[in-house]
């Protein structure tokens, strides 16, 4: 019998992104039986388009550099104070632009391919029909091939499954 | 190297693409086949020695050309 795996995604951001539907796609890849449960911001990453920003605001850990020009000048780590990065408009939508640009630069999928590569490998996806309320989605919001449910499903399945992953 | 039934160049691809792709191209060949993987990612290595340990597939051997990770891997 093949190894079961469940996520369970809770953040909307570009960055937390990545997570689960990398680790979703590979475990796919290697026969795994994979479920991943879209709750709260993380549920909208199953909407229709992927909306996802990325913010340096309260990421302390975020490198910030510029991914175009010569090498030396993409190595210099930006020190952003974080009273421009809260006051300047748009501030996160550039930082998000700029990211983009690094992850295409470095050969890493988008967002929407690695979703994608989940669906056409038949990752299980679950939407918390909670959040859905919550924030006033409606199911037609989202993707199709997904099935809305509760936490008991999810630990449902969880309770058969050999690795259960929190992003 | 054992000589290929294809070859997959996964070149300029970062993780986990060089294993999607493997996987997929793995899929639609027959058994006894082999698939020579090209990648440029480091991580590709401990990588795809784990992909095939888990999926039961055979690496037949791995190679390094100038910067590249050249994959030799036969569909069980």
């Amino acid at each position: 019998m093949s190894t079961k795996m469940t996520i369970i995604a809770t953040k909307g951001t570009l960055d937390w992104a990545y997570p689960p539907f990398i680790l979703g796609s590979t475990a796919a890849a290697l026969d795994f039986d994979v479920t991943i449960f879209f709750t709260f911001y993380g549920l909208t990453l199953l909407r229709k388009k992927i909306t996802a920003q990325v913010s340096p605001l309260g990421n302390p850990a975020m490198p910030m550099k510029m991914p175009m020009g010569p090498k030396w000048f993409r190595n210099i780590t930006w020190n952003i104070p974080n009273f421009v990065q809260s006051l300047v408009p748009g501030y996160e939508a550039l930082a998000t632009t700029l990211m983009k640009k690094t992850i295409s630069n470095v050969g890493v999928a988008s967002v929407g391919e690695l979703r994608e590569l989940c669906q056409e490998a038949g990752v299980k996806m679950l939407a918390c029909q909670m959040t859905v309320d919550l924030f006033g989605f409606e199911q037609s919001d989202f993707i199709d091939g997904i099935e809305f449910v509760g936490a008991s499903t999810y630990l449902d399945v969880a309770s058969d499954a050999q690795i259960n992953l929190f992003t | 190297m054992a000589d290929a039934d294809q070859v997959l160049d996964c070149s300029g691809l970062n993780c986990p693409l060089p294993v999607l792709k493997t996987k997929k191209a793995v899929d639609a060949m027959s058994p006894g086949q082999v698939l020579q993987m090209i990648s440029t990612d480091p991580g590709s290595q401990n990588d795809i020695t784990a992909w095939c340990k888990r999926t039961n597939n055979e690496l037949l051997g791995s190679a390094t050309e100038g910067g590249k990770f050249i994959f030799s891997i036969k569909k069980s």
